[in-house]
Parts: structure tokens; C-alpha cells; sequence
């Protein structure tokens, strides 16, 4: 096995590790925190196919990177700003119970 | 035997250790937390005497190991350790004087219930000021300096549910930041001219030869370059060092406990800008050969340090917590070493570097004893007459007392003070700082009388005063050890200057010049004599009756005890500057963008007026039509709404999976 | 090279996975700081050391204690109450989903023919090389992310505030 396809089941993997998180927990801090890990895993592959790709000098790996990290930390503050907020209406963080937009 | 320098790294390796232990254990684990702070201190000692007797094998050597932290690019940082005789005497000290401290602090927080981060803090604060001495690069020493920074800002607010303590470390921490800025600053620039931050470096280091040459350029507004790097950094000193103007954070600092006013506010941390000066003497005196400047760093350095010494010696005088007293005259005695080192003779400033740090220690160690046994009454006008009842503390308070007061032959706080009076005599610019440091030695014998007489001589004056009772050894024993090494490290100087000729073996030896003795022991005598007539022969009776001096000059005084306004000065000029620039703030943002924000808004406003007219009549009636229609779609879709977040990503999910066998599929085919 | 990568592999899965499966919120923070520092060593081991301090800056630094601070404000009790997991069916569902995830995946990247590429010399970029692409040919791109993050912060802080009205009833 190549070690591009070692990093690739590393970080799919690691986004299955977030997904099970982000599926099977009822705290919403632990969802947003298991968005965070899947949001990683994308990071990782575009660091190998940086690392491994024909054109490194390039650097629109690392770049996407950096535009990616500076999303997810605004997704990570409006997240919890809003599990805040949630808390302070519903006094729980059980996502099950902020079903309001029910149809 | 000796400690080379590939393992000098172990000395605040251990320290480092206990400070994790103690992070580690439960709070009720104080005794493995202090037991391991001092196993791990007593083996810290042993190795820094080791590195001691390698480092004097090769007095005049620069033992380096340097090492390259990261690389970033093509930018490499690297780091270093150092050894040489200032740093094995430096890690000789700061080891043996926490040890004692340690050991004290056992006795000293024995009450307190959160005794096992105490230690935890003052291990760490240990760790980090070693890591300070034996750092060969500006870069690691600078990161060390915040440590301790940060170490001595959670031990002063130790206590920090009395809002004196809590306020007194965030200014403390707030005030050494300005003069860290200063230092940083001159770190980077340090950094971009010369391209490495190493001191030593088999030549290419910031303090050889070769690398100053390449600062001595003229800059636009007429200083050196190396003159205004080396301000830069000794804008840092003066933070840490409680130099003038910003020795106002360390009196505060006295709320915190008193081993840590002993360890940290009074025998090394405050010391780390000395010994920071000292460690880039040569980068400071680059600019000495130039002519044609209209200042040399020296000199910055020389008047600071002379004006703290005096000022500090003044306000002492006037003070009336017995800690406050021993405060001021630490930013006293620092503002001596300043001079020592401004007048160019930075091996007299650690001398009196090393000699203040054991009978400082000793003082305030002394104070705590005192504080301790008298229920943490700390007024000096409330205690007295202790005498009988502290046998132990008082003798070795004296011998600290006289030792600081620079009593004739015997006690080693003379002898350094001698050298440095020596220095500031001799230097050819001005002559100023040597009355300065004159006047101060008067002074310094009279409030230390003053203190002693109070506290100990007398009745006593207040309830907590007259049950006071001597301490456990825990508490003893240190003092007595610091005691005997207040008087045995007078013999280092004595008759031939060892110690100033292993620090700098290049420095001629100037032991035979006496000249200044008998002035100085006058000067002395006369200090204790004026201390003992007017405190010691009729001592107060009570603790409401006015101070002696009060009577001749009741407005000096006043400003004194006041510690000439300094504190009222900054709230008045940069506490109101930085809240005038808010008020102006505020005033833009309410009245400028506010107003313009509404005038917008009026206009929107207008015009969806108008526009409303139009819509109501035109086009409302068809578009309700529609909207029915929308709705009725809308309810309809809307019951795939559950609500269920993770039914959404779930379903996501498998459309995900169901995409990707059909890519795969279609691949294949 | 490669046992370094499978080390950091370990870490990373160990500490999220951890992470994912405790019951108290802030061992689960802190498992993902070790997680998120893991990453870090990841892209240093790839050769991308900026990235790397980016992430350590960003995530082990602030949204850690963005979580931790959102953790210490939803707190009900004055103790830290486990988290349970309520509903097995919901967490069978959720590991099968994610199983299903994870083999198509598999399958692609077994699939696929990428073993050409294993000679390659680690590629460096240096934080010049990043800046002036930063600055050259991605400006725009910056530009959007600047004014997405005050757009976030703002939001941020408008949604948490506390409405004045709803305090006073």
C-alpha cells in the first residue's frame, strides 16, 4: 500500500470517527465537535494529495487548507453561539429537543 | 567532578518535574507535592555546584551547546545553552535559596488548603527562572522571562480571593508587559539585524566581537544602533528589576505570600533584569569607543539605577508594613546594581547580586517568621517588643539588617556594597550617582534601624503581638542557614576579590584600593546612630502616637508614606489618557456614525412609505393568489421537515454512499 | 517515514475516537485537543509547516477553548453530568451509516490507481512562497474570508447575547 493511500484511509477513517459522532450523540456540543473532526479529515486529504500530487510548488493544497481552517473556526463560533442560545431558551443541549422547524 | 554543559539542561529539567507532579496530584497530595519540590531542588543544587566546579575550571570559557529548535522555510531558530562562571554562580544561588524557601514555605503554608499549587507554582517559577540563567539564546532567555513573569503573577495573586492580591498581580503583570514590550521589540530588531540570537557562538554569536561591529552605525536620530537595541532591552530590566519609573508593581507585589515575596519579589526574579544587563554587558558598552553619540546606554543605565537607589531609600523610610519596608528597599538595592553595572563594572553588580539574595531572602524570610507568629499583623507600629519571645528570628534578623546596612568587615552586604561605591567613584562621566548611592547608604542604615528597633525593641502594642510565640524549625532552620551564609560569603571577598576575578578574569584587580572604606563605615555609623536615637532609645509606646520624624518635616513625610504620589500619577495621566480616549470613542460612535446611521435609515424608511402605497393597491391582490397556491406546495413538502437533525445527516449520509456506488458502478462499466 | 505516519495515525483515531465515545463533555474537549494536535503532527510530518502552526494556533488554541467554554455555559448542575447515550437505535443507525460511509470509501481508494506516486521528495513551501500566493492570485479569496469571519464573530455575538427584554419578564 502507498503511503498516499495509507493518509487517505487515515483520514477517511477519522471522518467516519466524526460522522458516528455526529450521528450517534444527542449532546449538540459533541455533533458540531464531530462537524469539526469531518471538516479535519477533508483538511488531511488535501495536505496528501499536496504531499503526493504532481504539482507541490503550487501550493493550492496547503492554501485550500488555510481557507478551510479559517471556515471551519467561523462555523466552530457560530455553532456553539448558537447551542448557547438554544441552552438559554430550552435549557438543554439535546439536539432532538430543537425541533421547532418541525412541518 | 563536574556537570558539563550537555547536561545543564537537567537543572531546570527537575524542577520542571516537581511542577508537574504537583499539577498532578489531588489537592490533598501536599506532601508528595512539597516533597518533591524540595527532593527535586536539593538535586537541582548538587547539579549546579557540579556545573559550578566545571564552569571555575575554565573561568574565562563560554561553554555553549547550541541546537536548532525549528526550521520555517529557509529561517532556522535555534536555541543554546550556556555555561560560565555568571551562570553556575547564578544556578548556585537561585537552587540553594529556593531549597531554603521551600523548606520554610512547608512551615509558612502549613494552614493553607491549597499549599500543593503553591508548591506546584513555585516550582515551576523555579524551573523557569534556571531556564532563564543557563539560556544562550536572547530568544530562549526572553521566553524563560515571561515565565516567570507568569509564575510570579499567579503566586502574588496566590491569595486571590482578597481583592488587594488579585489587583496587585494584575498590576504587576500589567506593568512589567511595558517594559517587555521595550524588550521585545529590541529582540526583534536584535534578530533582524544580526540574524541569530545566540549570546556565543564561536564567533558569529550577538555579544562576539564581530557581530557588535556590525552595530555600531549612526541612525537617524543620531544614537548607535547598539545603543538603542540595548535601551530597547533594558526597558525590559527596568520592568522586571522595579527600576524607576516602573517600580510600582513590586510593593504591591508584597500581597502575595511572604516566601514568595522572599523567592521571587526580593532574591532572583526581580535580580533577572540585573543579571539580564550583565549577560549582554558587551552589547551595552558597544557604543562606549563611540565619540561622536549624544548618549551611551551605560549612562541610561547608571542614572536610572542611581535615582531608584535613592528614591527607593527614600520612600523606605517612610513606609509602615514591615513588608513594604523590605519592597522599597529591594528597588533600592536593585537600582545599586543598576549603577554598578552603568558605571561599567557589572561584576560588582552581581556580587552585590549574589550577596542581596541571601540576606534579602534571610529579611523577608525574618518578616514572614514575624508575620506569622503575630497573626499576620504586618504594621510595624502594632508589633514590638518581640525580642524575647523570637530569640532565634530576631538574631538572624539582625545579622540580615546588618548585613543590608553594610556593617564594617564582618557581613558581606559590605563588602558588595563597597565594590559598587567603589565603581560609581571612579566613573569619569558624572559624579551625581555616586552621591546618589552615598546618601543612600545613610539612608538604607537608618530605615533598616528604624525597622528592627520597631519590631523588636519596645512593649508590645497590639493583642496579636503579645501572644507571639517562636516558630517551628521548619521555619528556623532556613534562617539560621541563610544567617551563616549572610556572613560566610563576606570571606569570597575577603582579603583577595575571588569572586569578582572568576566572573571576569580579564578585569583588573582593584582589591588593593581602600581608599573609601573609612568614609563608607562613617557614612554607615551614622545612619544607625540617627536610627537608634530616634526610634530605638525612647521606642512608642502605643501604636496610635505619632512617628519622630513626623514632627520635623510632617509634609515629606506625608508624600513618602504616600510613595511620592507615583501610583496617583499613572491613574492621572495613563489611566485618564487611555479612558479620554474611550470617552472620545464613545462620543464618535454615538453622535457621528449614529447620526448618519439614522439619516440612512430615515431615508429607507421614506421611501418604503411611498412605495407601500403602491404595493397595497397594485400588486397585493394577484400576488395573494399566488402565495396561496405557494402555501398550500409548502405544507405539503414541509412534512419531510421531522425536525430530527440527525435524520437529516443520516440521510445525507447515505445519499453520499448511494453517489458514490453509483460513481463507482458506472465506472466500472 | 511511514511507521511516523502510522503512529500519528494511531493518536489521531485513538484520541478522536475517545473523544466521540465519552461520557463527560470535558474529557471529550480535551481528548480532541490531543486529536486536533495530532493533525498538527500530521501536516508537519506532510511537510507543511504552516499549516501546522495554523492548526495548532486555531484549533489547540482557540476552538478548544471555544468548546470549553461552551461546555462550562450549558452545564446544567453544578456537577459535570455524563453524557448517556439515549437511544440505541438512534447510535445502531448512526455506526451502520457511518459502516456504509466507510466501505464505500474504502472501495474507492482501493480502487483507485494511485500507486504511480511514491518516489516523490517531500515538497516545501515556504512562508514567502505562501504569503505572495496569498497576496497574488488567492487576494480575493482572502478578502471573502476576512469579511466572512466579522461577518461570523458578529453573528456570533448577536446570537449569544442576552436580549434584555427576555431577562425582565
Amino acid at each position: 500500500m502507498s503511503p498516499l493511500q495509507l493518509c487517505l484511509i487515515l483520514s477517511s477513517l477519522l471522518f467516519c470517527v466524526g460522522l458516528v459522532g455526529a450521528l450517534a450523540r444527542s449532546n449538540t456540543i459533541l455533533v458540531l465537535l464531530g462537524i469539526e473532526l469531518m471538516l479535519n479529515a477533508a483538511n488531511l486529504n488535501f495536505i496528501a494529495f499536496w504531499r503526493y500530487g504532481p504539482h507541490p510548488a503550487a501550493g493550492t493544497g496547503v492554501i485550500f487548507v488555510l481557507f478551510t481552517i479559517a471556515v471551519a473556526a467561523a462555523e466552530a463560533a457560530v455553532g456553539i453561539a448558537l447551542v448557547i442560545a438554544v441552552h438559554r431558551h430550552r435549557k438543554s443541549v439535546r439536539l432532538q429537543e430543537a425541533a421547532s422547524l418541525k412541518g | 567532578m563536574s556537570l558539563p554543559v550537555q547536561h545543564l539542561w537537567l537543572i531546570p529539567a527537575l524542577p520542571l518535574a516537581a511542577a508537574a507532579v504537583g499539577a498532578l496530584t489531588p489537592r490533598s497530595g501536599r506532601t508528595l507535592a512539597a516533597g518533591a519540590a524540595i527532593a527535586t531542588m536539593a538535586g537541582a543544587f548538587l547539579l549546579a555546584c557540579l556545573a559550578l566546579g566545571g564552569a571555575l575550571d575554565f573561568p574565562a570559557a563560554h561553554q555553549v551547546l547550541n541546537f536548532a529548535w525549528f526550521d520555517l522555510g529557509a529561517t532556522s531558530l535555534r536555541l543554546g545553552l550556556l555555561l560560565d562562571p555568571l551562570t553556575a554562580f547564578m544556578c548556585v544561588m537561585v537552587t540553594f535559596v529556593s531549597l531554603l524557601i521551600f523548606i520554610f514555605s512547608t512551615g509558612y503554608m502549613k494552614a493553607d488548603a491549597n499549599a500543593k499549587q503553591f508548591f506546584c507554582f513555585l516550582s515551576l517559577f523555579a524551573a523557569a527562572m534556571l531556564g532563564l540563567i543557563i539560556a544562550n539564546s536572547l530568544l530562549l532567555l526572553f521566553v524563560c522571562w515571561e515565565l516567570v513573569g507568569l509564575a510570579s503573577y499567579l503566586l502574588i495573586g496566590f491569595w486571590f480571593h482578597k481583592p488587594a492580591a488579585a489587583a496587585a498581580a494584575k498590576k504587576a503583570f500589567i506593568t512589567t508587559r511595558i517594559g517587555d514590550l521595550g524588550f521585545l521589540l529590541g529582540l526583534l530588531w536584535l534578530q533582524d539585524a544580526q540574524g541569530t540570537l545566540l549570546f556565543y557562538d564561536g564567533g558569529h554569536g550577538i555579544l562576539e566581537s564581530a557581530a557588535l561591529a556590525n552595530l555600531t552605525h549612526l541612525l537617524p536620530c543620531g544614537l548607535a544602533a547598539s545603543t538603542a537595541i540595548g535601551l530597547l532591552i533594558f526597558c525590559g530590566a527596568i520592568g522586571k528589576s522595579g527600576q524607576f519609573p516602573l517600580h510600582v508593581w513590586l510593593p504591591d507585589a508584597m500581597e502575595g505570600p511572604t516566601p514568595v515575596s522572599a523567592l521571587i519579589h526580593a532574591a532572583t526574579m526581580v535580580a533577572a533584569g540585573v543579571f539580564l544587563i550583565a549577560r549582554v554587558y558587551p552589547l551595552m558598552a558597544a557604543d562606549q569607543l563611540l565619540a561622536n553619540v549624544p548618549v551611551h546606554a551605560l549612562t541610561v543605565v547608571a542614572f536610572i539605577g542611581a535615582i531608584t537607589a535613592l528614591m527607593g531609600a527614600l520612600i523606605a523610610v517612610a513606609q509602615n508594613d514591615i513588608k513594604r519596608i523590605l519592597a522599597f528597599s529591594t528597588v533600592s538595592q536593585l537600582g545599586y546594581m543598576m549603577l554598578a553595572i552603568g558605571v561599567g563594572s557589572w561584576v560588582a553588580a552581581i556580587f552585590h547580586l549574589l550577596t542581596h539574595a541571601f540576606f534579602k531572602a534571610l529579611l523577608f524570610l525574618g518578616a514572614g517568621s514575624v508575620i506569622h507568629a503575630a497573626h499576620h499583623e504586618q504594621d510595624i507600629r502594632r508589633l514590638g517588643g518581640l525580642r524575647p519571645k523570637m530569640k532565634v528570628t530576631f538574631a538572624t534578623f539582625a545579622i540580615g539588617m546588618m548585613a543590608l546596612s553594610g556593617v564594617p568587615f564582618l557581613f558581606s552586604g559590605f563588602w558588595s556594597k563597597e565594590a559598587i561605591l567603589h565603581a560609581a567613584h571612579g566613573w569619569e562621566v558624572s559624579s551625581l550617582p555616586f552621591y546618589a548611592a552615598v546618601l543612600g547608604v545613610v539612608l538604607t542604615a537608618f530605615y533598616m534601624t528604624r525597622l528592627v528597633a520597631e519590631v523588636f525593641y519596645g512593649a508590645p502594642r497590639s493583642d496579636e503581638a503579645s501572644h507571639a510565640h517562636e516558630n517551628s524549625p521548619a521555619m528556623t532552620v532556613p534562617l539560621v542557614i541563610l544567617a551563616a551564609c549572610s556572613i560566610l560569603f563576606s570571606l569570597l571577598a575577603w582579603p583577595s576579590p575571588w569572586l569578582q576575578h572568576q566572573l571576569d578574569p580579564s578585569a583588573h584587580s582593584e582589591s588593593g584600593d581602600m581608599s573609601l572604606v573609612l568614609p563608607s563605615i562613617v557614612l554607615v555609623a551614622l545612619g544607625l546612630g540617627a536610627g537608634w536615637a530616634y526610634y530605638g532609645r525612647r521606642p512608642r509606646t502605643k501604636a496610635e502616637s505619632p512617628d519622630p520624624l513626623d514632627r520635623y518635616a510632617p509634609g515629606l513625610m506625608a508624600a513618602l508614606a504616600n510613595r511620592l504620589g507615583f501610583d496617583e500619577l499613572y491613574a492621572a495621566t495613563v489611566g485618564r489618557l487611555s479612558s479620554g480616549f474611550a470617552t472620545l470613542a464613545a462620543f464618535l460612535e454615538v453622535f457621528v456614525w449614529d447620526g448618519a446611521v439614522r439619516f440612512l435609515a430615515g431615508l429607507g424608511e421614506l421611501s418604503g412609505l411611498v412605495s407601500r402605497e403602491n404595493d397595497e393597491a397594485g400588486f397585493n391582490a394577484g400576488f395573494d393568489a399566488g402565495s396561496k397556491t405557494l402555501r398550500d406546495t409548502g405544507v405539503a413538502y414541509s412534512k419531510a421537515q421531522t425536525g430530527d437533525a440527525h435524520g437529516y445527516l443520516r440521510t445525507l449520509a447515505l445519499g453520499f454512499v448511494l453517489l458514490l456506488i453509483l460513481v463507482i458502478l458506472g465506472g466500472a462499466r | 517515514m511511514i511507521l511516523a505516519l502510522i503512529i500519528i495515525a494511531l493518536v489521531i483515531l485513538g484520541a478522536s475516537a475517545a473523544a466521540m465515545l465519552s461520557r463527560n463533555l470535558i474529557h471529550s474537549a480535551l481528548l480532541l485537543v490531543v486529536a486536533w494536535a495530532g493533525i498538527a503532527a500530521f501536516y508537519l510530518w506532510a511537510g507543511a509547516e504552516f499549516v501546522a502552526f495554523a492548526q495548532a494556533l486555531i484549533y489547540v488554541g482557540a476552538v478548544s477553548m471555544i468548546v470549553l467554554f461552551a461546555v462550562l455555559l450549558t452545564r446544567q448542575g453544578a456537577t459535570a453530568a455524563p453524557v448517556e447515550f439515549d437511544s440505541w437505535r438512534r447510535a445502531v443507525l448512526g455506526l451502520m451509516v457511518a459502516g456504509g460511509v466507510m466501505g464505500v470509501m474504502f472501495g474507492a481508494i482501493m480502487g483507485s490507481p494511485l500507486d504511480g506516486r511514491i518516489a516523490s521528495p517531500t515538497p516545501t513551501i515556504t512562508v514567502k512562497q505562501l504569503g505572495l500566493l496569498l497576496m497574488g492570485p488567492y487576494a480575493p479569496a482572502l478578502l471573502i474570508v476576512g469579511v466572512l469571519l466579522t461577518v461570523a464573530l458578529l453573528g456570533a455575538i448577536v446570537i449569544a447575547a442576552v436580549d434584555k427584554s427576555e431577562e425582565t419578564p
